[in-house]
């Protein structure tokens, strides 16, 4: 027994739920340390926001409310949601910050009020798991125990935000090993970046896609609160750790970990062992213990500012 | 005045056919020099840099003077690619930025980048091997040797394991050009390497500096103390977004070049000579 579960219900239930949130935290955080380092970071957050007039959009067009569609509207909606950003901080002569804030606000709004239209229609999009995700319903009906680990037949039918998230986690591990330097540089210094063919524009767009890839891929699977909070808990604490920008990144990939863990066993179980009964949202609870692990660092940190360094 | 003086007479003149014996001229002479030709930059409306031509002849030190607003970061940026050129043509011994990279050294202005990002001086003293170590590939122990030798020679060997945030201004600039000397250039472009550092810095830096000249190198600074003007450099190119004057300190400096270079404002930077 775990829990209160047999190993087969936990194999089938209570495991899905921590991979995916695992898988997602990473794919997150990964490209959250970059984000950061450009003072991008609530690129993420807008990212998030702007896939709900997306999907909302693709499902306006396809009448269907199946995967793929809905992950390409979030998709475009995000690229043109980062284009739009960059269009206004330029012509509006705003700082990033405000430039994310006006237009993402916007294009929820917009999202919101396309809702409205498609709730008219016959079928009706969940806005609630969309914008706060349901980890819980990640499960695997195939899984008859720890065996089906190894049974490909029943791996073939895990769900498949695992798989795909996994292949998010997949795409930016290899981007950020295949072009670190350019992302170090580019972050760091982008004229001195440019003047040694680094391409900083391009690292930084291309930074945006792979943000794009992982919040549209982890939207879906784990809802975008989580999605928010890993872009910046993880990787701001992290910075707290070290002054080595390795050091860093590996730092917020452990932080990403510990909260997706750890937020999995205190919602599931946190509840019984105070002596109340049923469980709370997993993503939400992943969320705050990212925050609570922001916060000690912030209170601990070796790094933290204010502290002397040898 | 020099013959980039001569050029600009002759296009005001409208005198085309002998503009181009004199470009013909140049063209020979530019194998060992760094040439800029009309380059005009605009970020709005209005050129930051407009129609600017200057040779920087290899084996002296060219200082890159005039007002704030004058164009002259936005001059060094845009002959290493990263301000995008509206018109004109930058040659590095005769070869566009493109195809000689990897001979050209920038530092911009150390106000310009956050020290409070996760690097030691090494790592930053490393970024220069960008190039030698490749696409695709992670700094190796040589790179790393090769990074703290750079850091040696500016005498920061010492503090290579320090985060830069944790540097003094000087310190700071040495790490940059540390950064630059790790990058094996053949022409340096810095911009404001003098500003705010102290004076062993200074000394540092400018020994530095005149060594990289003697060897033949091309050195380009962007300078804003019109009391070392004559004591650190060989040629001065005075700029106000259009070229001033341009030559040796003594010929292009002069008080009539500089008055026209910072208009009213050319008390104010004496006085502000004399403080600094």
């Amino acid at each position: 027994m775990i829990g209160g579960m047999s190993h087969a219900e936990f194999v089938a239930l209570g495991l899905p739920p921590l991979v995916a949130a695992l898988l997602g935290a990473l794919a997150c955080a990964l490209p959250g340390n970059f984000l950061l380092l450009r003072r991008q970071a609530l690129i993420g957050d807008a990212i998030s926001h702007v896939a709900l007039p997306g999907i909302v959009l693709a499902f306006l067009l396809t009448g269907t409310i199946s995967t793929w569609p809905m992950m390409l509207g979030a998709g475009v909606a995000a690229l043109a949601a980062a284009a739009m950003i960059e269009a206004v901080r330029r012509l509006g002569r705003l700082e990033p910050g405000a430039a994310m804030g006006v237009v993402f606000t916007t294009l929820f709004a917009v999202g919101v009020v396309a809702l409205e239209l498609s709730s008219a229609s016959s079928v009706h999009i969940d806005v609630e798991h969309a914008l706060y995700g349901n980890l819980e319903s990640v499960v695997w009906f195939e899984a008859e125990g720890w065996g089906s680990l190894l049974d490909p037949e029943a791996l073939a039918a895990a769900p498949a935000q695992i798989w795909r998230m996994a292949g998010a986690l997949a795409l930016m591990a290899l981007c950020a090993r295949l072009f670190w330097k350019e992302l170090a540089l580019s972050a760091f210094d982008a004229g001195f970046a440019a003047s040694v063919g680094a391409r900083p524009r391009l690292a930084g767009a291309a930074l945006t896609a792979a943000t794009a890839v992982a919040a549209v891929a982890a939207f879906e699977a784990v809802g975008s609160v989580i999605v928010i909070a890993m872009f910046i808990c993880p990787p701001a604490a992290a910075r707290l750790m070290t002054d080595r920008l390795d050091a860093q990144v590996a730092w917020s990939l452990v932080f990403a970990v510990a909260s997706a863990f750890f937020g999995w066993l205190l919602a599931g179980w946190g509840p019984g062992w105070l002596g109340y009964q049923g469980s709370v949202s997993a993503a939400g609870m992943i969320a705050t213990v990212a925050g609570l692990i922001m916060f000690a660092a912030c209170a601990v940190g070796p790094k933290r500012r204010g502290v002397a360094h040898p | 005045m020099s013959t980039g003086g001569d050029a600009s007479a002759l296009r005001a003149s409208g005198l085309g056919g002998m503009l181009e014996v004199v470009g013909a001229h140049r063209g020979a002479e530019a194998r060992d020099a760094v040439t800029v030709r009309s380059v005009t930059v605009s970020y709005g409306e209005r050129p930051a840099v407009f129609a600017v031509d200057a040779t920087f002849p290899a084996g002296a030190m060219t200082a890159v003077v005039g007002p704030n607003g004058a164009g002259k970061s936005t001059l060094m940026k845009a002959m290493v690619d990263a301000a995008p050129k509206l018109a004109g043509e930058v040659r590095f011994f005769g070869e566009p930025f493109a195809r000689a990279r990897g001979r050209v050294a920038y530092v911009p202005q150390r106000a310009s980048v956050d020290w409070e990002f996760p690097a030691r001086a090494v790592d930053v003293a490393m970024m220069g091997l960008y190039r030698e170590i490749g696409l695709f590939r992670l700094a190796r122990r040589r790179h790393r040797e090769a990074a703290l030798a750079a850091l040696d020679r500016v005498g920061m060997a010492d503090f290579a394991e320090r985060q830069i945030g944790q540097l003094s201004g000087g310190q700071q600039q040495r790490v940059f050009l540390a950064r630059a000397l790790a990058q094996g250039a053949d022409a340096f472009l810095l911009d404001e390497p003098f500003a705010g550092v102290d004076a062993t810095t200074e000394r540092a830096v400018i020994a530095l500096l005149r060594e990289l000249r003697d060897r033949g190198a091309v050195v380009i600074c962007v300078h804003h103390d019109l009391s070392t003007l004559n004591d650190y450099f060989d040629r001065a190119l005075l700029m106000n977004v259009r070229r001033v004057s341009e030559g040796p300190v003594a010929e292009a400096a002069t008080p009539e070049a500089l008055q026209a270079a910072y208009g009213g404002r050319l008390a104010q930077a004496r006085a502000e000579a004399m403080a600094g």
